[in-house]
């Protein structure tokens, strides 16, 4: 006995927009509700909203945003602003991962840029020189990784596995070229980026949009996004239609470098020091699960950038609530997996058919 | 020869290569105890590579290898805290292994989800667990553990054999038979060459999987054990990172990560590969832990590279 799923409304022509316009005039309610479990939108903006509604339960005044040495302070607030580094290198890895690809090099691509930094400003380079500097390394490593991918045909999960692997010693290896006693700095520039604020709002969060708008653009308004995902889709039908899917399949770690470069800036400059070994651990699988969370396929072929932030809030929206329910941070591991492996069954028709299958059968 | 012993030879010359320039180097580096020893340090990781290396076979993926030897040791050594023989937790370990790979497969098959993601969250489940039991290092009292480390095969020459290099060879020797003489081993490369003629073929495609991913777990719980005796503790950080060491070893050791091509065997000779480097970096005392990881980095890519010529010019497989 099977519940027939429209899974077609998952595999809809490219489009970013959501699928509300098929509802037809006036269907009954059910066809609606399964419409609604069908929408990849649904089940983790319900997670999400599950979450925050556990936590307006049990810590009081969690919705509360007030304004407090002229910048807006509050837990929302808070799970925004801790979310932006996990929500750039998400982006980046959406794009990546529309591709068929996979960067797995992002956390050693922090560290790499995180010791540049601090290289730099011991060298003594004007601040804003060395803002440059940090987004070119980005892009360099970037450049390596689309050089495997793309031009090597190396399999990508293999291809950035290399600087994964070597990409923290690099940053070791910077650090000790200035002696590396001392990784740590001041940079008024940088921490403003990254910690500062512009009126009552932080300003990573308007650099963020700013960044998340340039990218939609890129992706939703000119025919790169089209690009990527077709060759994401199938790089030889994309080929024999003209598409030059080696310089797409370039580009998507170029974008990936540069995001996560940005993401570098904004973690090094909060902790004022370099820490190759350490910084954005695990960051990697955290994007990963981040576009995951937001629908996106392994698979490829698909783009979903704002869902891909929706993900990276709900990640981070979980790591805070974990914090403040009072549990030791130590269950913060153990409590994401679970949430994702819950997500992922939603997702997944087998699973949902197999759930509704056991509740018909109970009714009778 | 035949061409599918290609990569697996490439991979040995690489590791006689790696051993006679270390030899030529390093006074007293060419000889059984320092060969020995690296049996010795890096028998968890293999073991737990073998199992990967079925994974990888099969087309498919298992991050949880570290966090399992991480959860495996610190349990271990709680549970030695609790008065339990060593043995027996062992023996309770290596089931949980086995049963949650089997449930990572069913899922992976069940649901439809790629390998990477449910063995990601049963990395981030596993890890999670091991902060629960401990959050220190807890030390492994037993007199077994010295029996266990004290018990070794003497080779000419002055080197010995550790028992933890011995349980190492046992599990290959079991691993090559699984892989090469068995219907089911059959079955993990007709899977990992071409899935879709596999299902054709009537190859069980669940049944397959999840006995694969069972395999895996087997393998890294017993990685755990063998470091938890080795090192006689538990620490709930052990094993991070050592997934990406598994899968860095498999593909030294000359399989395809695309699934269908390789050879249990050659992963040996991949760890064997990666501890090799760490030796040399050691035994030439002015180069930093840092070192260790750049090189393996380049090494990697060298192979990688290499693979990709051979795969080429060989046809090793139409779709690679």
């Amino acid at each position: 006995m099977n519940i027939e799923q429209p899974h077609a409304l998952d595999r809809r022509p490219m489009s970013a927009e959501p699928s509300s316009k098929t509802t037809a005039p006036s269907p009954d309610l059910g066809t609606r509700l399964r419409a609604l479990t069908a929408h990849r939108a649904t089940w983790p903006l319900l997670a999400l909203v599950i979450i925050l509604i556990v936590d307006g339960i049990i810590a009081p005044g969690f919705f509360t945003i007030r304004i407090v040495g002229g910048r807006l302070f509050g837990s929302p607030i808070d799970i925004l602003y801790r979310a932006m580094p996990t929500a750039l290198i998400a982006l980046g890895m959406a794009v990546v991962i529309g591709s068929k690809g996979i960067d797995l090099s992002v956390g050693s691509i922090v560290a790499v840029v995180g010791a540049t930094i601090a290289w730099r400003i011991h060298a003594g380079d004007p601040h804003f020189v060395i803002l440059l500097t940090a987004l070119a390394v980005g892009l360099l490593c970037g450049m390596w990784n689309g050089f495997l991918v793309a031009v090597l045909n190396i399999q990508p999960i293999i291809a950035t596995l290399i600087l994964m692997v070597s990409g923290r010693g690099i940053g070791l290896m910077i650090n000790l070229i200035y002696g590396g006693t001392d990784p740590s700095f001041q940079s008024p520039l940088l921490q403003g980026l990254s910690v500062g604020s512009i009126g009552l709002i932080p300003t990573r969060l308007i650099l963020f949009a700013g960044l998340f708008a340039v990218l939609w653009f890129v992706i939703r308004r000119t025919a790169l996004g089209l690009f990527i995902e077709s060759v994401g889709a199938n790089a030889a039908a994309a080929n024999l239609a003209g598409i030059n899917a080696r310089l797409v399949t370039f580009s998507v770690y170029l974008i990936s470098g540069l995001c996560t470069a940005w993401a570098g800036i904004i973690l090094t400059a909060d902790v004022h020091t370099s820490d190759p070994v350490s910084v954005a651990l695990f960051s990697e699988l955290d994007a990963i699960l981040a576009v995951v969370i937001g629908g996106g396929s392994l698979a490829g072929g698909r783009i979903y950038l704002g869902m891909t932030l929706l993900g990276a809030l709900v990640i981070q929206t979980l790591a805070t609530s974990i914090l403040m329910s009072g549990l030791p941070p130590e269950y913060n591991l153990l409590v994401k997996a679970v949430v994702v492996l819950f997500v992922l069954l939603l997702q997944s028709n087998n699973a949902r058919d197999a759930v509704f299958t056991i509740f018909r059968r109970r009714k009778g | 020869m035949k061409e599918r012993y290609l990569p697996l030879m490439a991979t040995i010359a690489v590791f006689l290569a790696l051993f006679v320039t270390g030899g030529i180097f390093y006074k007293h580096f060419f000889s059984t105890l320092v060969l020995g020893h690296i049996l010795a340090d890096n028998a968890f990781i293999i073991i737990a590579a073998i199992g990967t290396t079925f994974v990888i076979l099969s087309g498919g993926i298992d991050l949880s290898i570290g966090s399992m030897i991480g959860f495996v040791g610190v349990t271990m050594a709680f549970l030695d805290t609790q008065g339990w023989h060593p043995l027996a937790s062992a023996a309770v370990l290596l089931a949980f292994g086995l049963l949650f790979g089997a449930c990572q497969g069913f899922i992976i098959d069940f649901c439809g989800i790629q390998a990477f993601i449910v063995t990601l969250a049963g990395l981030f489940m596993l890890r999670g667990a091991c902060f629960m039991v401990s959050l220190d290092s807890v030390p492994i009292r037993h007199p077994f553990v010295g029996v266990f480390a004290d018990a070794s095969i003497p080779l000419p020459d002055g080197g010995f054999l550790a028992s933890s290099a011995i349980v190492m060879l046992v599990v290959l020797a079991v691993a090559i038979v699984i892989a090469h003489f068995t219907r089911f081993g059959t079955n993990v490369y007709a899977i990992g060459g071409d899935r879709t003629s596999a299902i054709l073929m009537g190859v069980p495609i669940r049944r397959t999987t999840v006995m694969i991913y069972a395999l895996g777990g087997f393998y890294s719980a017993l990685g755990g054990v063998i470091y938890a005796l080795y090192t006689s503790s538990g620490y709930p950080l052990a094993g991070t990172g050592n997934e990406l060491n598994a899968i860095a070893a498999v593909v030294l050791g000359g399989t395809l990560l695309t699934g269908g091509v390789g050879m249990v065997a050659g992963t040996l000779f991949g760890g064997m590969i990666l501890g090799l480097i760490a030796t040399l970096i050691i035994f030439n005392g002015s180069l930093n832990g840092a070192w260790i990881m750049i090189s393996s980095g380049v090494l990697l890519f060298l192979f990688i590279v290499m693979q990709r010529s051979l795969v080429g010019s060989f046809n090793l497989r139409r779709t690679a």
